[in-house]
């Protein structure tokens, strides 16, 4: 008994000298978040640079609350449940469509928006947010090939029927997406990333079973880590994760296969039951202006759809097709439309099937 | 006095049971029997029952849960054997909990650093001319991972048994003229079973739904039924088939349950 | 003789198989480089990055009180929870119950994050810290109850009864008789609650408010750029603290002579 009640003692103690070393570290960094003067910001990990925030603060006096999240549906389980409230988030496309849809976004007024000019007129009032109502683009990009070009030339993986060939035989990785990997196929036979017919979607999936020999394995996130280390040399993936693999491996390319792609968006919305929309304001307009698109651009990698951020980027970011590309290219990429339930299971289930259709 | 502190753990264990295992578990089970439609029906069953593909997946789940206990078993035994032979066990005990306070992921991204296909592991045996192997994405390194994570739960209680042991028992048995192995087989195996119960409670129920390490250890070669819900609840958006596949796994655990309870009336 | 060092290679082996990752993330907090892949030199600039990085400081701080708090109070109610099942009279009640017992351990932690946060949001709870405990100290419990109870059962009941006929009341038997047998499966249900918790991704993603975050969370969610060494630097200080705490404890336990063969002597004292 005596041991039970000095282990409780020692834990006790524990906690109080944590809980300590705790207030100190806040005082000591004086970042407290306190008072009304908040932005709560829900985002991806790592999404931003965090010297914007600073910035932010600085001027605004908006001390920022950053939490994040890992994927587009635990955010969207999150904010549909309640019990929080996040003042802005970052969902992408078929997600702002989704959740709109739903009730779960707060309409933007536009007369608060000081920067919409900014934006390239080709990323905004687009499918999945007509008349830009509840988003304002954050990042954009594509789904493309990456390979290894010590191995393959761009030759090799020009078009999505390339990946076919049985020279890449267990060479391939994959992103672990339904309507990523059903995309792909649907256009390597000419259809649209958002069919919705049984048949050609059975056809999919058929044609994509025959993939399987070639696909190493199909992985998430850690996809880009992989390819950078070498662990497979054809791999399809988004523009902004191919983006940090080359940056840790330069024999790494991209390219988007001329027959078009997915392109996504990422947004700034916010949501319905956001408690300081002053503050969601100020950061959309904040994040709108130029120098900081700019600043954040060069930071993560992803491409900017804000136009005059754009043009304040060095040359040879502006120039990189792989991910600013050419018109052309830009003209066939397709968006995805938000699923209702039955279709999405539809999907799913068919990636599943071959998922497990490994001998 | 006697029922003052019954009372007690009745309001706490039980208010626990009440509020975070019995709701959620008829939540559960009114989800996997509500298709949407107002009323309820076993469409939800139907489907999983129906489905080849989920069969499969069951199947696959059961047999590498299944192998990963086995695994795990064959090496923490001994281990726990010989911890508990050792002077300062509390010290080494302690050792083979250490490496779980790591966090998850990131001992995951370590074995792929030590797995990869220019990892240390095969620098090592390409220095021994064993030349270089696809490690990373197979089932064994898969399972080895897996039984890497569970080593401690198996050890844990295991070890806990056998200190229990009277150990003069097994002096008696070896005065008695049996040999260290008939004195294990015959004394000290029997009294650690429930250890061993324990432990294969610990490993095979949590292997059944394990993911994270599914798909970055194994690409997705394994399909877990773990792997299944969390697409359900999350992507698909279909918690009726993610609950129905919620409650098969419970039932598979009742199972497990009944074939490793103690036989021994009290 | 023989044997017994071959039970030593043994142990080497396993402690070297289970210490080989921890070595390796260990190596890496120093490299020069970004990833951990390719040691580009010996650098402390990780550790330079984590101790400017008050933010992840303090989520680490929180997560060890939450860990620390959800542990002691799950190990409490998994112990009464042990020592209630252990009472019943009947084989079948007990099942019933361990398997109850066993559900959370067996359910995928999406499940229970997302049958908690409709739990917790139907209750009208506003979701933070203490949401997170309780669902801490929740999913903790049944481990606990695992640990504890096949000590419960090979509890020698004569002991009990001796204690009863010397006239010794409920609390007493408790106290002195029962609580002492069982303390080694106490303390390894707290460890494992401890690890649990340290652990959880899934369940504290769903129940967490816009206030309160984990180590766990904030790692999985940075993991979308991959796995900074920021993080093996961390991970090097919390195994080296808690290595510290470990060798302090081992210090401690040298002190008073083998408090386990105490115990057992005492215990066939009473055994008639």
């Amino acid at each position: 008994m005596k041991k039970i009640l000095w282990s409780c003692l020692a834990i006790v103690l524990a906690i109080l000298g944590l809980l300590g070393l705790k207030t100190y570290i806040d005082y000591q960094s004086g970042d407290h978040v306190s008072g009304d003067k908040v932005l709560n910001f829900y985002n991806w990990g790592d999404y931003i640079d965090p010297d914007l925030l600073t910035k932010f603060t600085k001027e605004t006096g908006y001390q920022v609350s950053y939490k994040t999240f890992d994927s587009n549906e635990a955010m969207y389980t999150k904010i549909k449940q309640g019990g929080t409230s996040y003042d802005l988030t970052v969902p992408s496309d078929y997600t702002v469509q989704k959740m709109a849809q739903e009730g779960l976004l707060e309409p933007l007024d536009h007369k608060r928006l000081t920067g919409l000019g900014n934006y390239d007129r080709q990323f905004m009032n687009l499918s999945f947010d007509r008349g830009n109502r509840y988003s304002v683009p954050y990042f954009w990009g594509t789904l493309g090939i990456l390979y290894n070009s010590k191995k393959y030339s761009a030759q090799d993986v020009a078009h999505w029927d390339d990946l076919w060939q049985p020279k890449f035989k267990q060479q391939l990785m994959l992103v672990d997406s339904a309507r990523d990997v059903l995309g792909f196929t649907l256009i390597s036979q000419g259809k649209s990333v958002n069919d919705q017919s049984d048949a050609d979607l059975a056809a999919a999936q058929g044609k994509l079973t025959s993939l399987m020999p070639n696909v190493k394995a199909i992985v998430a996130d850690e996809l880009k880590m992989y390819m950078a280390q070498g662990e497979a040399n054809v791999g399809v993936t988004y523009s902004g994760e191919a983006a940090q693999a080359m940056q840790n491996n330069p024999d790494l390319r991209y390219l988007v296969p001329s027959e078009g792609s997915n392109e996504w968006f990422d947004n700034l919305v916010i949501p319905k039951n956001a408690k300081h929309k002053d503050a969601a304001y100020a950061f959309i307009n904040f994040m709108s202006k130029p120098e900081n698109a700019a600043q954040n651009a060069k930071y993560i990698g992803y491409a900017t759809p804000n136009k005059k951020a754009y043009d304040l980027l060095p040359a040879a970011i502006r120039n990189d097709q792989a991910f600013y590309p050419k018109q052309a290219t830009l003209d066939r990429l397709q968006v995805y439309d938000s699923f209702d339930k039955t279709w999405t299971e539809k999907y799913n289930d068919a990636f599943l099937a071959f998922k497990m259709s490994r001998p | 006095m006697k029922t003052r502190i019954s009372w007690t753990y009745l309001i706490f264990y039980g208010g626990w049971l009440l509020l975070f295992v019995i709701a959620p578990l008829l939540l559960l089970l009114w989800q996997s029997l509500n298709t949407g439609s107002g009323h309820l029906s076993l469409d939800n069953y139907g489907q999983f029952f129906t489905s080849g593909l989920y069969l499969t997946m069951a199947f696959n789940s059961v047999w590498y849960a299944f192998l990963i206990t086995l695994v795990t078993l064959l090496i923490s035994y001994p281990t726990a054997y010989f911890i508990s032979q050792l002077k300062h066990q509390q010290f080494w005990l302690l050792l083979v909990i250490l490496p779980t306070w790591i966090n998850l992921l990131l001992k995951t991204y370590a074995f792929i650093g030590l797995l990869s296909h220019n990892g240390v592991v095969n620098s090592l045996l390409a220095g021994l001319g064993l030349g270089s192997h696809q490690l990373l994405f197979t089932n064994w390194s898969f399972m080895l991972v897996a039984a890497y994570i569970e080593i401690p739960f198996m050890i844990l209680p295991i070890f806990n048994a056998l200190t229990e042991i009277d150990p003069l028992l097994s002096r008696a048995s070896q005065d008695l003229g049996a040999s260290k192995w008939q004195t294990w087989r015959k004394v000290t195996l029997p009294l650690s079973m429930p250890g061993v119960k324990a432990g294969i409670q610990a490993v095979f129920i949590p292997s059944l739904s394990l993911f994270m390490v599914t798909r970055l250890i194994g690409g997705n070669r394994v399909i877990t039924l773990g792997t299944a819900i969390e697409e359900h609840f999350l992507v698909t958006q279909n918690w009726g088939l993610g609950s129905t596949i919620g409650m098969i796994l419970i039932f598979a655990m009742v199972i497990a349950m009944i074939l490793t309870r103690d036989r021994r009336k009290s | 003789m023989s044997k017994f060092k071959w039970s030593h290679l043994y142990l080497w082996v396993v402690f070297a198989l289970l210490y080989l990752p921890i070595g390796f993330l260990i190596v890496y907090s120093f490299n020069s480089g970004n990833v951990m892949q390719g040691w580009q030199g010996f650098s402390w600039s990780h550790y330079q990055e984590l101790f400017g990085d008050a933010h992840l400081l303090e989520i680490v701080l929180d997560t060890l009180v939450l860990a620390l708090l959800s542990s002691t109070l799950a190990t409490a109610i998994g112990t009464m929870g042990a020592l209630w099942i252990d009472r019943q009279p009947r084989e079948l009640t007990k099942n019933v119950l361990l398997s109850l017992n066993n559900i959370l351990l067996v359910s995928p932690d999406v499940i229970i994050g997302a049958s908690f946060l409709i739990l917790f949001t139907a209750l009208g709870f506003s979701l933070g810290f203490v949401s997170v405990l309780l669902a801490h100290i929740a999913f903790s419990i049944p481990i606990v109850v695992l640990m504890v109870l096949p000590r419960l059962r090979e509890m020698n009941q004569s002991l009990i009864a001796a204690a009863r006929d010397l006239g010794a009341n409920s609390w007493q038997v408790l106290s002195q008789i029962v609580l002492p047998v069982i303390f080694p499966g106490i303390l390894a249900g707290f460890f494992m609650a401890f690890t649990y918790s340290l652990d959880d991704f899934a369940v504290t993603f769903f129940v967490t408010g816009n206030g309160f975050t984990t180590l766990s969370v904030e790692i999985y969610s940075r993991a979308r750029q991959g796995v900074s060494l920021e993080i093996n630097a961390l991970s090097t200080m919390m195994f080296l603290v808690s290595l510290l705490l470990v060798l302090c404890y081992y210090l401690i336990a040298l002190r008073p002579k083998k408090p386990a063969a105490a115990r057992r002597r005492r215990q066939r004292e009473v055994n008639p």
